[in-house]
């Protein structure tokens, strides 16, 4: 069986079916409430009985539950990775329903595609995805629960409504909890989905308001349990040693010394699949099981591993950027064509011509990998794994041992961080082998030096863009090159281009009325495992194009944001598909329905200079920079300021957001994924890079793969959320591309030196 | 292996470990005590931050042969109802996003607040410099330290 996350920048083409499961149409919620509805229609899985056939439990879908003590249970499907989403999505079926939210509790699903629909939560879908269904869920229970009420007082349904747990009816001044109503709901039928009526914006109580994480307080309590956290009785913990260049192979081992270590068990090889395992397949490696996680530690670093290094030992990453350089001196792959960009740069009164460098980064979440596997007696397993993807992590247990998926059931903790890290189910099947090898529960736990040499990387980049301008100083044509090992060169030596997904991240999509634009990919090999880091892509494609726009700006002697705010050219919706060589995949939406709107942009653009008080001049020893980026579907402008202190080094006062996300669903979430990621783009242009040399990673833990501490972070992160009632869209990516060379362009102004390569080589605090 | 007795959270704990083992793995394997996190092992990220006699310490780094008569405070003992000022505060200002660094935070600002009941900004900023935070919520974490010096 072939293993497929469905992820909008992948390689593969998987669009199509997401966008027919869920496209925002009534067709996503038959598919997700067929199943449900006819689960509480039928009085299975989903309606709980007494002894007498009352009604204990109201649960109209899969989403949400409702018992006699009036306590309103809803579940999470999607991951909580620190985006708040375990918070947001049940907090719109609780706003629906009308129950209170201080008796909500919120459960956490199990991996289980077919009852909850995708659950796997990365590419910012989470809110795109479900806000419609969500409603939908609440709005479903919620017309159930009046027309029960309505049968109960003699009243009209549509008379009554529902608020804090009640349904109340108006005109009559009566009201009766959720719980009083649940022997009449027996009886009532599932409201028909075509005519299901929802709230209107204006009356969500929650929807558009700041609603604290409902984990806050077992997060400051040392409650919360994220993966590393769980145990189970006769449990053992693993630490493995795994290949120090991808594809390396085990020839030998000794394992006594391990042994000799009080505490340590067992040692057990895992086996690799090659130079280009995929996306969810363990690394070979030699597991240490031990009873506790320090002898497991002390047990490896005991071992005696022999190793054929396999094809990437001669890696080094420093050559490649120098062969990637040289690719883009010449003819790519066209990727986009509009006009004659050749006969453009040939008739243009000045062309510039500028490379941009960006390394590899590393996901370094804070929770290490770890999973938690038991696989039981009745030849079943079950997992608890802080995972982005439950369902995939199942399909990959399963696959790998050989079962059934049905026989694998994954719970999904906490995560402490994932930023696509934890969408790559690799650490739980080795668990998951590691426990049915032994026959005992096992958690395996990854060490900080374990997660930065083994990770799945950020691909390091070259670009090379022409620009050309025409007698007048117009901007009439845009060549741009981009070359990086793929995602797809994780699993394949043959995918050697950026696929239609990665290529759709910042690049193909440049939304500027230019008349002339070619944009090219070149060939690069992937030595290491590539994977997708918070915005992926869009992280080079968004530095090279932003930085390049405003050295143009320069150049035509205009203020960078009038530049862009021009560029844009007249407000219309842009569909790129006619110029693109394959497909435009518009992060798996149809475009018609979420085109490319230059108007959206333009006003997210002229909110933040005002917001900000752009000004292209240094004032009072400070200086802005300003980008503007949509990645998925979220228009984002940023103005960065930078200063320098009286030592000499660089701060960052403050930073100005922008952002129009669609509907506002939680809006201190809003906030908070904009300052974090104002901080964690900050990591990737200021101190974070990783480096291979002779196959292996350079750096080891956060002495040398650094990310930034609290005094480099921006003093003042202000967002500002246009207020709109177009669909909403995601926020956990879209900070971070524009927020790079928003700092770069402000750090130009402060020095004069233009920034060709990340991370910059400046004097941070 | 060697047996210790520990004072922890105001209770005393027997534990057989060898004494090279970090006092992380003591308080997290052996004690249970799962609001300690691991994050680097090498006393760079402070997620392991914990208190002994009051002053903040990263307990991956500290073998448990060192520890002695010392009292250890771990975030589960930091407050008897979790109502620290700065547990408050965190609350209050949303501070948390994936959450996981956040315990190794507070034990870090509530030692400072102890030694400084009225830290500047730039105290505040070199006191937490040794707490990474991935999720990028520093602001929020420095706000909620000044909250919490107010009350």
């Amino acid at each position: 069986m072939l293993m497929i996350p469905k992820l909008s920048f992948l390689p593969f083409k998987k669009f199509t079916n997401k966008s027919e499961v869920f496209r925002p149409s009534r067709r996503e919620f038959l598919k997700i409430g067929s199943l449900a509805t006819g689960g509480f229609m039928l009085g299975v899985n989903f309606q709980c009985s007494g002894p007498k056939g009352e009604t204990l439990t109201f649960a109209p879908n899969a989403y949400l539950s409702i018992n006699g003590d009036n306590l309103v249970t809803i579940i999470a499907h999607r991951s909580e990775m620190g985006t708040g989403i375990r918070t947001s999505l049940p907090m719109i079926v609780a706003d629906e329903l009308g129950a209170d939210w201080k008796s909500v509790k919120i459960e956490q699903a199990v991996g289980d595609e077919a009852t909850y629909g995708d659950q796997n939560t990365d590419g910012s879908y989470s809110i795109r995805m479900f806000f419609e269904p969500m409603r939908r869920a609440g709005a479903t229970a919620r017309h159930m629960l009046m027309e029960a009420a309505g049968k109960k007082w003699d009243v009209d349904p549509s008379g009554c409504d529902t608020r804090n747990g009640q349904v109340i009816h108006a005109a009559s001044g009566q009201q009766v909890d959720f719980s009083d109503l649940l022997d009449l709901l027996q009886d009532m039928e599932i409201p028909d989905q075509e005519t299901l009526k929802l709230r209107k914006l204006s009356d969500y109580k929650l929807i558009g308001k700041d609603v604290p994480i409902y984990d806050v307080k077992d997060i400051v309590h040392g409650k919360a349990l994220f993966g590393a956290d769980m145990d189970l009785p006769g449990q053992q913990i693993a630490v493995i040693q795994r290949s120090p260049v991808v594809g390396a192979k085990v020839i030998n081992y000794a394992e006594d010394k391990a042994l000799e270590v009080p505490g340590v068990k067992q040692v057990i090889k895992i086996s690799g699949n090659g130079a280009h395992p995929g996306l969810n397949k363990p690394l070979e490696g030699i597991a240490v099981i031990a009873d506790n996680t320090w002898a497991a530690i002390k047990g490896r670093a005991a071992l005696q591993v022999e190793w054929d290094l396999g094809e990437n030992k001669d890696y080094q990453c420093a050559a490649q950027m120098e062969d990637m350089i040289r690719e883009t001196l010449g003819d790519g792959k066209l990727r986009r064509e509009k006009g004659d960009v050749k006969t453009a740069l040939g008739s243009a009164g000045k062309v510039l011509e500028k490379t941009y460098q960006a390394p590899y980064y590393a996901h370094a979440t804070i929770e290490p990998p770890a999973a938690l596997a038991h696989y039981k007696e009745d030849g079943t397993v079950e997992i608890w794994a802080p995972t982005q993807h439950p369902q995939w992590a199942r399909d990959s247990v399963a696959e790998a041992l050989e079962l059934d998926a049905a026989n694998v059931r994954v719970n999904v903790t906490l995560l402490g961080g994932g930023f696509g890290r934890k969408s790559k189910p690799d650490y739980v099947v080795e668990a998951a082998l590691l426990s049915r090898a032994i026959k005992k529960p096992v958690r395996v736990q990854w060490t900080r030096e374990d997660d930065i040499h083994h990770d799945f990387y950020h691909s390091h980049s070259a670009q090379r863009i022409k620009a050309g301008l025409d007698a007048q100083g117009n901007l009439i044509a845009w060549n741009h090159h981009t070359v990086f090992p793929a995602i797809g060169g994780t699993s394949s030596a043959d995918e050697l281009h950026p696929s239609d997904g990665e290529m759709g991240l910042g690049c193909t999509d440049f939304p500027y009325d230019v008349a002339n634009i070619r944009i090219e990919s070149h060939e690069a090999k992937a030595h290491t495992r590539i994977g997708w880091l918070r915005s992926v892509s869009n992280i080079h494609h968004a530095f090279a194009i932003s930085s390049m726009l405003d050295e143009i700006a320069e150049v035509r002697g205009m203020d960078p944001v009038e530049h862009i705010l021009s560029l844009l050219g007249e407000d219309r919706q842009l569909s790129f598909n006619e110029e693109m060589e394959g497909e435009y995949p518009n992060y798996g939406e149809d475009i018609t329905a979420y085109p490319w709107d230059t108007a959206r942009m333009k006003r997210v653009i002229e909110r933040v200079s005002a917001e900000a008080n752009w000004s292209k001049s240094i004032q009072d020893g400070k200086a802005m920079g300003f980008a503007a980026h949509k990645s998925f579907l979220t228009y984002v402008a940023c103005i960065v300021e930078v200063s320098r202190d009286e030592n000499g080094k660089i701060t960052i006062p403050e930073v100005h957001y922008a952002v129009d996300c669609g509907i506002a669903v939680n809006t201190d979430r809003i906030r908070s994924q904009f300052e974090g990621g104002a901080q964690f783009a900050s990591s990737l242009a200021m101190s974070s890079a990783i480096n291979f040399e002779n196959g292996q990673v350079k750096q080891n833990n956060f002495d040398s793969y650094q990310i930034i501490r609290m005094p480099q972070a921006p003093k003042q992160i202000y967002t500002h959320i246009i207020e709109s009632q177009e669909k909403p869209t995601g926020v956990g990516e879209p900070p971070v591309p524009p927020y790079i060379p928003a700092l770069c362009n402000a750090l130009y102004k402060l020095n004069g030196k233009r920034i060709y390569e990340l991370p910059v080589k400046e004097a941070f605090v | 292996m060697e047996k210790f007795t520990l004072a922890v959270n105001g209770e005393t704990h027997e534990v057989t470990a060898p004494g090279d083992m970090p006092l992380l793995w003591v308080i997290r394997d052996l004690l249970s005590l799962k609001g300690t996190k691991f994050g680097c092992g090498q006393a760079l990220c402070g997620a392991c931050t914990v208190h002994l006699d009051g002053v903040a310490i990263r307990s991956c780094s500290l073998p448990i042969s060192e520890v002695g008569e010392q009292k250890l405070t771990t975030i589960e003992g930091l407050s008897a109802n979790g109502e620290h000022p700065l547990q408050k505060a965190w609350q209050e200002h949303v501070v948390p996003q994936c959450g996981y660094c956040q315990t190794g935070q507070i034990m870090n600002a509530a030692a400072l607040l102890q030694n400084n009941p009225s830290p500047s900004e730039a105290e505040i900023e070199t006191a937490m410099a040794g707490n990474l935070c991935r999720c990028g919520t520093y602001n929020r974490i420095k706000t909620a330290i000044q909250t919490a010096s107010k009350s």
